[in-house]
């Protein structure tokens, strides 16, 4: 579907996206998922347009992007702050693709109402779009793009600008409308948790290097690097004989049994957070501390200060290199 | 790339024939000299300079800074409370500060000026006034002396010190000063430590505006201080428009340029050093 | 947020105030005093404003200054608004270079711009007039359009312009459809505050004007070195009204959309 092919991006003599390469299949959701100033938007404004590779290539369905301009590619960005024409009705903001595509009039009023009705919007087409919430205006800047029936739709952040509980609605909503589009989508956003819950698969990157390409599942189960195994998820990082390997907290065991245990601790702290609480401990003879959880069903007494084993079976460790 | 540059080659072509070729121009005239009917003799020659340094125009250059220098600082001290009351103040009383002072920007110098002489000529509004209350018998000569010329510049110039130091003030951050104040600077001290260095650009804009201003100023001297009150811009006037000296007039415009450039350089110097003292003693 | 403040602030400004603006309201209250000379209210009168309209060299200098104040506020806006957007796509040294030619009428002091212009055109051999007032003005008027129209440029961001782009919109089309739109307070309010800066200038007008080329301030100044007179008073009045009128105007159209940041006109 997309290929990106040994695309780098240099700024200034500035290494900003290392030679990458990765295929992008046909109707997946794919979320580039790192730390600010990773490269991950850089990316996706070079799949725009936006951005010339210094090297590299750029394809869709087989045919040469790179040098096109981005009026002349076939897909659609949605923006992080919008982006929204403030001196258009929704209405207008969402014809505008349209007419410039020169579509018949009654081609665009269908697409309109089409685009509206997916991200309930009809009764808001005459406003414009300082008369409207932030996350009616997110569903706009969707729905202008969608209308285009773009074959790829590139997100840039684009739930950064709202708080918390709306986030979570259009999350849900977001992934509903990809499913019953059917194209793809490239996602971009610093928030792991976002992008684990909507994503077909994730390319963690930072420093404009990728560290691991997977489904979420992999990522969060064989997490390929101490970066990949940190920047997803609470882990442990444990380094014995030059490797390194990561256990996730509820993977460790706390055991009173500290002669068998792998290795043993100091209680620091416990922490109760619902279906799981966490005991945090202070390792022996390692400057570190560890995180175990516990469901709720362990309902052992921990008590700050008490001396404790930690454990782990042989399966669980995740080796991330030396 | 090349479209733009295309796009920009009017405007450019426009300044430089008409503002920097010039000015240009006015430079190398004052290396000239002229002949008995104000001809220009073009060979190269200090002559123009010479005047300067040899006459009474050295006086007179030096009154013209003093005046300047006062006005600049008259117009400072008028100006910093009043920025600051209004920067300070509620939301619709700034707006109204600032739509009040920025009114004078744009009602033209000329009538400003034309509004003084309506009260101090002799009979004037001041004069009728204070003779009406039986304060002095005889009306005062007010109009056609330097305190008029002085107070005519201030009046003029006023609103270019007021509006750089109200957004210096303006666009200052707040919560350093609630910082301050939570770690128990008296308002003084915060003024003193916080508010006056963090607008000193503002204050810099200000004095700069005021100073060349008044210097080039030529027709508050003209009207309010009649023909004796002579300052460098009306000798400069009288060059190109009456006596034809061309390059006796742009030795005195380059003069002026010049020194105000120095007197920008070392009042900016002075403002930095100022405050680094304040900061390097608070380090 | 409202700080606690010394009374004596409070009082400084309302004198200050009253500096400012009592002298400006003598010139409005004596345009309708019914005395040619006396410093004294004699009684409300719309005389002066008549007689204003039956002198001809009142009417020659309003005429010479409507036409220079139109035509160059016309080339001066064209002008400075094609450089403000020219200059965003323009490579960086290109960029300083611009902004710092067009950051200099407004820096050099009058008097040096206006006795330039006056030697530029004597040695060029062109009479002084309407015309080398109209191209002065021109000048110093660009430069103003320019500041305010990048300002409007900048506050747009680039985001609308590639979201156009990404829609589909060809570079002619994303600037015809957006960005014009979203300049065009921008550029009404540049053309206003040229305007009423070439109604104003005197300094500049004074070295590169002719003989029959007297604008109104022109005439003003004359009228002015010859003592004082009721119809100078209405005048006046009316040019105060003019110009204050003119720039609230500019300044509401600066700030008309929303979702753009508000911007303080300044006149520097």
């Amino acid at each position: 579907m997309i290929e990106l092919i040994d695309v780098q991006k240099h700024f200034a003599g500035q290494v900003v996206v290392h030679p990458l390469n990765l295929t992008i299949k046909e109707g997946e959701f794919l979320t580039l998922l790192g730390p600010s100033g990773c490269g991950k938007t850089t990316i996706l404004r070079m799949i725009a347009g936006f951005e010339q590779p210094t090297e590299g290539r750029i394809v869709l369905d087989g045919a040469d992007l790179t040098a096109l301009p981005p009026n002349r590619r076939d897909l659609n960005l949605v923006f992080q702050h919008y982006a929204l024409f403030p001196h258009m009705t929704v209405e207008d903001n969402i014809a505008f693709g349209l007419k410039m595509k020169k579509l018949p009039q009654t081609e665009i009023t269908k697409r309109i109402e089409e685009a509206v009705a997916m991200t309930q919007l009809t009764p808001l087409v005459k406003r414009f779009p300082h008369q409207l919430s932030g996350g009616q205006q997110q569903r706009v800047a969707i729905a202008r793009a969608i209308a285009n029936k773009p074959k790829v739709l590139l997100l840039d952040e684009p739930l950064g600008a709202l708080d918390l509980q709306l986030r979570k609605n259009l999350q849900s909503e977001l992934k509903q409308l990809q499913r019953s589009l059917g194209i793809t989508f490239v996602y971009v956003t610093h928030d792991q948790e976002e992008a684990m819950m909507l994503s077909d698969r994730i390319v963690i990157m930072n420093n404009g290097q990728v560290e691991q390409i997977g489904t979420p599942r992999e990522i969060y189960a064989t997490p390929a690097t101490l970066f990949a195994a940190t920047f997803v998820g609470e882990n442990n990082i444990f380094s014995q004989d030059g490797r390194l390997f990561a256990v996730r907290p509820e993977k460790l065991r706390a055991t009173r049994d500290t002669a068998a245990a792998k290795r043993t601790g100091v209680v620091q702290d416990v922490l109760y957070l619902g279906s799981i609480h966490k005991v945090i401990v202070q390792l022996d003879n390692e400057p570190m501390t560890v995180s175990i959880a516990l469901d709720f069903t362990d309902e052992r007494p921990w008590e700050i200060g008490e001396r404790l084993g930690v454990d782990w079976g042989p399966g669980d460790e995740v080796n991330i290199g030396a | 790339m090349k479209k733009s540059g295309f796009a920009l080659l009017p405007v450019l072509l426009w300044l430089s024939i008409f503002l920097v070729i010039p000015m240009l121009i006015v430079v190398g005239i004052s290396f000239m000299q002229r002949d008995a009917d104000g001809n220009l003799i073009y060979t190269f020659s200090l002559d123009a300079y010479k005047v300067f340094f040899d006459s009474l125009y050295l006086g007179i250059y030096w009154d013209t800074i003093v005046l300047s220098v006062a006005t600049t600082v008259i117009c400072l001290l008028l100006s910093y409370p009043l920025a600051y009351y209004i920067a300070r103040s509620g939301p619709r009383r700034q707006a109204w500060g600032l739509a009040l002072i920025t009114i004078p920007f744009w009602i033209n110098f000329l009538i400003r000026t034309y509004a003084w002489v309506l009260l101090l000529r002799t009979q004037g509004v001041v004069n009728s006034l204070l003779m009406n209350l039986g304060w002095i018998s005889e009306p005062m000569q007010m109009l056609y002396t330097k305190g008029a010329v002085l107070l005519g510049m201030v009046y003029t110039f006023i609103p270019f010190m007021v509006l750089p130091i109200y957004v210096a003030i303006e666009q200052m951050d707040r919560r350093l000063l609630e910082a301050a104040s939570d770690l128990g600077a008296s308002p003084w001290r915060s003024f003193w430590h916080i508010t006056l260095p963090q607008t000193k650009s503002g204050i810099t804009t200000g004095a700069v505006l005021v100073y060349v201003s008044t210097t080039g100023m030529f027709v508050v001297t003209d009207i309010l201080g009649g023909a004796k009150s002579s300052m460098i811009s009306n000798i400069i006037q009288t060059q190109f428009l009456g006596a034809r000296n061309w390059p006796f007039g742009a030795a005195l415009s380059v003069i002026f340029v010049i020194t105000s450039l120095i007197l920008i350089a070392l009042f900016n110097r002075a403002m930095t050093s100022r405050y680094e003292s304040v900061k390097g003693g608070r380090a | 947020m409202r700080s606690k403040k010394s009374p004596w602030l409070g009082l400084h400004s309302l004198l200050m105030m009253i500096f400012i603006y009592v002298p400006i309201l003598f010139i409005i209250l004596f345009s309708f005093n019914d005395s040619r000379l006396s410093a004294e209210w004699r009684g409300f009168t719309f005389d002066w404003y008549v007689s204003l309209f039956d002198n001809d060299h009142v009417m020659d200098a309003l005429q010479n200054s409507l036409i220079v104040a139109v035509v160059s506020t016309i080339v001066a806006t064209l002008l400075g608004t094609l450089a403000a957007i020219a200059v965003r796509r323009s490579s960086r040294r290109l960029k300083l270079g611009t902004n710092g030619l067009m950051y200099l009428p407004i820096v050099i002091p009058d008097i040096i711009m206006g006795l330039s212009l006056l030697v530029l055109f004597r040695i060029l051999e062109i009479d002084t007039g309407k015309t080398t007032i109209i191209i002065a003005h021109i000048t110093f008027s660009m430069s103003y359009v320019y500041v305010v129209v990048s300002s409007r440029l900048a506050g747009m961001g680039k985001q609308l312009e590639e979201a156009a782009q990404d829609l589909g919109a060809s570079p002619w089309q994303t600037f015809r459809h957006v960005t014009l739109p979203q300049i065009t307070p921008g550029i009404i309010s540049g053309a206003l505050i040229a305007f009423t800066m070439s109604l104003d200038d005197f300094m500049v007008s004074f070295f590169v004007s002719g003989p029959s080329s007297t604008t109104l301030p022109i005439y003003i100044y004359g009228q002015v070195k010859r003592g004082i007179s009721p119809e100078i008073n209405a005048l006046c009045t009316i040019l105060i009204l003019v110009s204050v009128t003119l720039i609230f105007l500019a300044q509401y159209m600066l700030n008309r959309g929303k979702g753009q940041k508000k911007q303080k006109m300044l006149p520097f």
